[in-house]
Parts: C-alpha cells; structure tokens; sequence
C-alpha cells in the first residue's frame, strides 16, 4: 500500500494488484478549512476574532485575534494627572467600574501611602459588591444565551436593573461611575441608601435561588457544559489565571482572602470552589457554578457592612483626599479582586510630576483569554462557544 | 500600626527569597530594593534571565509558580528599555518578589520566560508591540493589540504618531 498524488483525484491510498493499480481509499486527507469566528459574533462577547482551523467539526486550532476595542488606556495615563485616570478605568471593564476604580484607587493609595476613612471603606466595599453581582448576572445570563436558554437572561437583566439604580442613586450615573476617588468618594451616598441596599438584599435572596434552579440545575444546561474545557489546578496557575476560572480549576484563592485590602479581613465569607459533586473540577460548569455561588456570599458581604459602618455625622468624603497627589519616587503594584479575577494596576513614579511615569494595567480576561488556545485544541465547534462564555471576557478590559 | 507590621513581615519574606537567588547566581544579579510598595532585584546579566526565571520557579523554597504581571518599561533618558516581572508563589509559599530586566534601546533583546511562565507569552508579545522590546526565543512574536503594519511603539517616550495609516489620517 502507498499514497499517490494522482491529478484529478488528490491524495490517494493505492495498492497494486496484478500490475495493476487499485485504489482502495480517496480523498483521506480532509482539507483543514479556516473558520473565522468574529469580530463580529454574538457569540464572543464583543469584538474578539478567533481564527479557527477545523477538520470538519473538530477543532484543530483557535489563535484569537485582539485590539479591535485598544483605546490606548496606558499612553492615556501618561499624559492626565493621578485622579483623571479614574474614569478611564472604568471603561476598561464597563461592567464593573466600581470594582475597576477600587483597585486603581488602593493603588495609588499604597504609593502614598494615606490613611483612608472607615465610613469610606464599608461604602466602596458595598458598592464594589454591588457591582460585582451586576456583572456575575450579566455573565450568567449571556452564557445561559450562548447555550440557548433564553429565560434566565432575562431574569437576570430584570434583578441587575435594581443594582444599576441603586448605584446612579448613588453616583449619577449607570455604568460609568468615577466614584471611588484616591483617597475618598466623590460623594456621600444618599441618606436612606443603605435601606434600599437591605431591601434590595432581602427580594434577590430568593430570586437567586431560582435563578440557581432555572439554568445550574438544568439538565440541557449540565449536559452541555460538564467535562468541556477542563483546565487542571497547576496550568490554570502558569497560565495566571485568577478569579473564578482559578477556583474553577479547585484553587482555593482570592485577592480578599489572600492578599486582603479595605475591611475585608474583619469581613466573613467563603471563597467558592467547586467540590466535585455537581460538575468535573476545571470544566465550564465548574466556572459557572463559582460565579452562581458567590452572588451569596457578595450579599453576606453587603449585609456585614451595612450593620458595620460607621454613622454619618461629622462624615466628610472628600475629607482624605489629598489636595495635589504627587506620591514620591518608586513604584507599586496593587491588585484587588474583580469580578473577573486579579486586576493588578503597577504605577511607576518619577517624584516630580503629577502625572504617573507609567500605568501598565494587567487585566483579567486578557490573562485569562490566552489559555484559549490550549483550551479549545480538539474540542467541538459548540463546545467552543460554551468555552468562550466561561471565560466570562470584557472586550475593554483585553483590549484596554 | 497593624498595617505596617504586615507590610514589613511581607518585604522579609521578600528578602528571605532573594537571598537563596544571590547565593547561586551571585553577582549577575543586583542588591536587593526593600521597599515597602514593591520590593525588587534586578536581572544584570540578562542572558542569565532564562535561568533565573526556572530556579525561581523550581527551586523548593522558592516556587515562584504564579507571574501576577509583565510590564514594559522605558527608561528614557538613559538609553535603556526594561520589563518588570511580579512573581508570587500562589499557594505554595505566598511570598512575592518583582524582577527587573533590561536591555540597550537599540539592538537589545532580552530572552523570553514563556516557556517558564505561559502568562509571559502575551505580556511579552505586548511589551513588543508598545515598546519594541525584542524577546529572543519567543514562540509567536507578533503585535498584540496594534495591527500587524502599525508604524512605531507607541508607549516610547520618544514616540511620534505616522501621519496616515491606510489613507486614513491619524493624529486627531
């Protein structure tokens, strides 16, 4: 038997009867065909471009694509003073703004080293909880959509309307806050906030659950996201990986736990890993189920503060605030925990000016993203998709 | 000040690790900076990185398993280009440590740690795109977030934006 490149028929397996030439097999070598999925796909979560080469269904490669969303947020930094970086963090990741200003702003703090209020802490712990269920809701809710249930997106659209209220009510605006400043807030939040915020807390409890029921305890669901794109403990670690894909992988870490900052160690909570029980530890449902999981323990949070903050009176925001920040010569890099993972801000200064020598921002997702290649190497066309929403990615934050 | 104690207990740490560093590579790498913000030591021979990047993830008492950042840095008035690695051991040990790495601006390149750390693989590919630090070595080397054609690095300090780029014009 041997393999012949005969014109007109392509590669073939040939065998030689008699002195005469059979073929036994034709057109054996499938052709890889290149399958660009994006920019522009419902399926990737914004502008992400995955260069896929497929045998058939089968997924030989995915190289993604990136920077259709740079907005060159580092040579932004360069060039404004320390406090009008802030509102360009939060339109890294626009889901999460608050969480983005947080880490930028204990950052900057740890160079200047500043003693901050306590009142002012709970507030930005609250509102950085807050938005840490608004952003896990719209990520379960669009991975419900990308595995085709439609339902529970809705719901969660509906229950993170309450949060994105509540924090205009506090902010002035919906997504884009620029309210944790260095050093304070711009703002007090309005008298009867923490009412609402308990309210708030008391209705989603239940509705929680059911969102728990209606898509983590659906079988099509589970049957579709169970044993794909598992990634072992000590990859997801060489890979960076933070946040919920770290202890999806059974990783028991968290930046509040592990490397605490604000009032987080006089805060009690769990840090959510799978156990084993539900899903295969390290594939997509496992993911899921962290984030499912610690919209609980974001409410036990909120609910610790609120009956922990200090009263109004003589409460004064801005009170910390310093008049012109120009920290001292030397570098820093500070980190705090994102509803994506670690987003690590390291700040280079000269001592001399009030602007920063240099802001590199390590976000999550693009961190988490470049596992994709490893991650999608043999896997089905759907399972790629199921994949993707697992990653959970902000386009603005990858691309910055 | 219960924070500082914490801050300097960390920065101890810090030295305990870059000590067992010192005694096996010696003078290819500096004194070590214990700041309280970010404690570091830089790399001076930097064909030696590659080497030092797996004793420090390997080494028992080290196990700098976890690369938190990459960043790219550029050192203007001198004529230097340089990254900053933030190493942690997650985990394992807990104690983190920044690395520095430089090479001249022109001609220079430093080796890359991809196959030591798999996150160095796109820090390092946008530490070139921004920057033109050249990482020999590196399994992909292409721009990142700029398209392929782009003209410049643009987080030099020396940077001058192209007038167009596909006919279109670019400074706004």
């Amino acid at each position: 038997m041997q393999e012949l490149d005969i014109a007109g028929l392509g590669s073939v397996r040939v065998t030689r009867k008699d002195n005469n030439v059979v073929v036994i097999e034709k057109g054996l070598a499938t052709d890889q065909m290149v399958l660009a999925m994006g920019p522009q796909h419902p399926s990737t979560h914004g502008v992400l471009k995955l260069e896929c080469l497929t045998d058939g269904e089968v997924i030989t490669e995915a190289e993604p694509y990136l920077g259709y969303l740079h907005r060159c947020f580092e040579k932004y930094c360069e060039n404004v003073d320390y406090p009008a970086i802030v509102p360009y963090t939060d339109r890294m990741d626009y889901l999460s703004g608050m969480n983005s200003e947080f880490a930028y702003a204990i950052t900057v703090e740890k160079l200047l080293d500043i003693e901050i209020p306590r009142r002012v802490e709970f507030i930005r712990v609250i509102v950085a909880e807050l938005n840490r269920i608004a952003s896990h809701l719209v990520a379960i809710g669009t991975y419900g959509i990308d595995l085709g249930a439609f339902t529970p997106f809705l719901f969660c659209f509906r229950d993170r309307e309450h949060i994105l209220s509540l924090l205009e009510w506090a902010s002035g605006a919906r997504m884009l806050y620029n309210y944790i400043w260095i050093g304070g807030l711009s703002q007090d939040i309005p008298a009867d906030f923490t009412k609402r915020v308990k309210e708030f807390v008391d209705y989603f409890r239940p509705q929680a659950k059911e969102l728990y029921r209606l898509l983590t305890e659906n079988e099509i669901f589970i049957k579709r996201t169970i044993g794909i794109g598992i990634m072992p403990a000590d990859v997801a670690i060489n890979y960076g990986w933070s946040g919920p894909m770290l202890r999806g992988s059974g990783v028991k870490w968290d930046l509040r736990r592990n490397d605490p900052y604000s009032v987080y160690p006089e805060l009690d909570f769990k840090v959510c890993v799978p156990d084993g029980r539900h899903s295969e530890i390290g594939d997509c449902l496992s993911r899921h189920l962290v984030r499912a999981l610690e919209i609980d323990e974001s409410l036990n949070i909120i609910e610790q503060c609120i009956s922990k903050m200090p009263s109004a009176e003589g409460f004064d925001p801005k009170a910390a605030i310093p008049k012109r920040i120009r920290p001292k010569a030397g570098e820093v890099y500070g980190r705090a925990e994102n509803p994506r993972g670690e987003l690590g801000f390291y700040i280079q200064s000269d001592g001399k000016s009030t602007k920063p020598l240099r802001c590199k921002a390590r976000s999550s997702c693009f961190v988490n993203l470049s596992a994709m290649k490893d991650l999608s190497k043999g896997q089905l066309i759907p399972d790629l998709v199921a994949i993707i929403g697992s990653i959970d990615i902000v386009l603005g934050e990858v691309d910055r | 000040m219960a924070e500082g104690t914490v801050i300097s207990q960390s920065v101890k740490e810090s030295a305990a690790a870059y000590a067992i560093i010192r005694e096996q590579f010696g003078s290819a790498v500096s004194e070590f900076d214990g700041n309280a913000t970010m404690p570091f030591f830089e790399v001076l021979d930097a064909s030696l990185w590659q080497d030092i990047a797996l004793f420090m993830r390997d080494h028992a008492k080290l196990k700098f398993n976890y690369m938190a950042c990459l960043s790219g840095v550029d050192y203007f008035p001198e004529e230097k280009l340089g990254i900053v690695c933030n190493l942690e051991s997650l985990g394992a040990l807990g104690h983190r440590l920044a690395v520095k790495v430089s090479c001249p601006r022109s001609g220079g390149a430093i080796p890359t740690v991809s196959c030591v750390w798999h996150t160095a693989n796109w820090h390092e590919r946008e530490a070139y795109d921004m920057f033109g630090i050249d990482f020999t070595g590196h399994p992909d080397f292409r721009r990142i977030l700029c398209p392929d054609d782009w003209e410049g690095f643009p987080l030099r300090k020396d940077y001058k934006v192209q007038e167009s780029y596909h006919g279109i014009k670019v400074p706004y």
